[in-house]
């Protein structure tokens, strides 16, 4: 019975030995080449930012989630493998580009971002009212009134509203920029402390 | 669409294990490309994958599928001189400092060598070693049973 156990922890070792080191630069590898030969679905990554770790996504067609800091980054991708697909990455090298622009956008260099976006995760009247959101320029603030007119349907203030606070890029589709009518903060995904942070940095508040 | 995690979570959860078993069936250094190969593999027929229960032992599967490969593949090559043909088709090229029992692992019969690595050096129990050879969790026992009853033999 000893035996067995020695020769057993014996092999064990040896192939642990040889493994363990090795098995994360392996993994590494192979999101690399999976990403090569578009296998990878979903791409993502972690940013760091001002306000906190950043989670970001994107599928070929572009970024398709932002993870706000308080967001926990295995809720999201478990939400992106039933959403979209569960072959999903770490490969940072598809989010280049997106971190690039979010530091500078975190600087004060970067009004308008230029990556694409894939907007799949929302449809609809939710889907309009993101677009529309997302041509509110920078430094300037709108109200869910407006957003749900802008989106077809001025009574919908309240599906606006929903519609914002499910925004799957917040950030870069900015809906920090939407307010109350008559200037009150209305709501925010991450917290309202960093919808005034934004706000602040964008020279609104 | 079901309920499969997301892909990168198999590979921080299981690439140990993968390589482990890898290392102890075909070498340290033949692992390598078997593991990319193995998660390559895996990717590919990752979404038409009905159940997620068992991912641990799906992903040995083919681990053990694309070891089984690379000993067939090694079996036709030609064989360098000093090497005898009976032991070329197991045994991993020799690495210099690497631990002695690799030999004699590489050595057991194809079914033994796999229940051995799976048992011991990924730390599987009987019914998940059935389930990643494709075998009942009785005839993994055995396997794993006879095999380390040879390795004895021939370490005694």
């Amino acid at each position: 019975m000893s035996k067995t156990t020695d020769l057993g922890d014996a092999i064990g070792a040896a192939a642990r030995d040889a493994s363990d080191a090795r098995a994360s630069e392996l993994a590494a590898e192979v999101a690399r080449r999976a990403e090569a030969d578009g296998l990878a679905d979903v791409a993502y990554t972690t940013a760091d930012s001002p306000f906190g770790t950043l989670t970001l996504a994107a599928t070929d067609e572009g970024i398709v989630t932002l993870g706000l800091p308080n967001l926990p980054t295995d809720e999201i991708l478990e939400d992106l493998a039933k959403r979209v697909s569960p072959r999903i990455l770490e490969a940072p090298g598809r989010l280049d580009e997106a971190r690039r622009e979010l530091d500078l956008y975190f600087e004060g260099q970067l009004k308008d971002f230029d990556v694409p976006l894939d907007w799949r995760l929302s449809t609809g009247f939710r889907q309009r009212v993101l677009r529309e959101i997302d041509r509110i320029p920078f430094g300037e603030t709108r109200s869910y009134m407006e957003m749900a007119a802008g989106a077809g349907n001025p009574r919908a203030v309240r599906a606006a509203g929903s519609a914002c606070g499910s925004n799957p890029i917040p950030i870069i589709v900015a809906c920090h920029r939407v307010l109350r009518t008559g200037g009150g903060l209305g709501g925010y995904g991450g917290g309202l402390e960093l919808k005034e942070e934004l706000l602040r940095l964008e020279g609104v508040l | 669409m079901n309920g499969l995690p997301p892909f990168q979570r198999l590979l921080d959860e299981h690439s140990g294990d993968v390589l482990a078993y890898l290392v102890a069936t075909v070498g340290p250094q033949e692992a390598d490309d078997c593991f990319q190969e193995t998660f390559i593999a895996a990717l590919r027929a990752y979404p038409s994958l009905t159940d997620g229960s068992y991912l641990r032992s799906w992903l040995l599967t083919i681990a053990h599928s694309k070891a089984m490969d690379h000993h067939r593949a090694r079996a036709r090559q030609p064989l360098p001189v000093a090497e005898t043909p009976e032991r070329a088709a197991h045994s991993p090229a020799g690495h210099p400092g690497s631990d002695p029992v690799w030999g004699s692992v590489a050595g057991l019969p194809p079914k033994q060598r796999a229940a051995v690595a799976l048992r011991f050096a990924c730390d599987l129990p009987h019914r998940e070693i059935g389930a990643a050879l494709g075998c009942s969790e009785a005839a993994a026992r055995r396997n794993v049973h006879e095999g380390i009853k040879r390795l004895r033999e021939e370490m005694a």
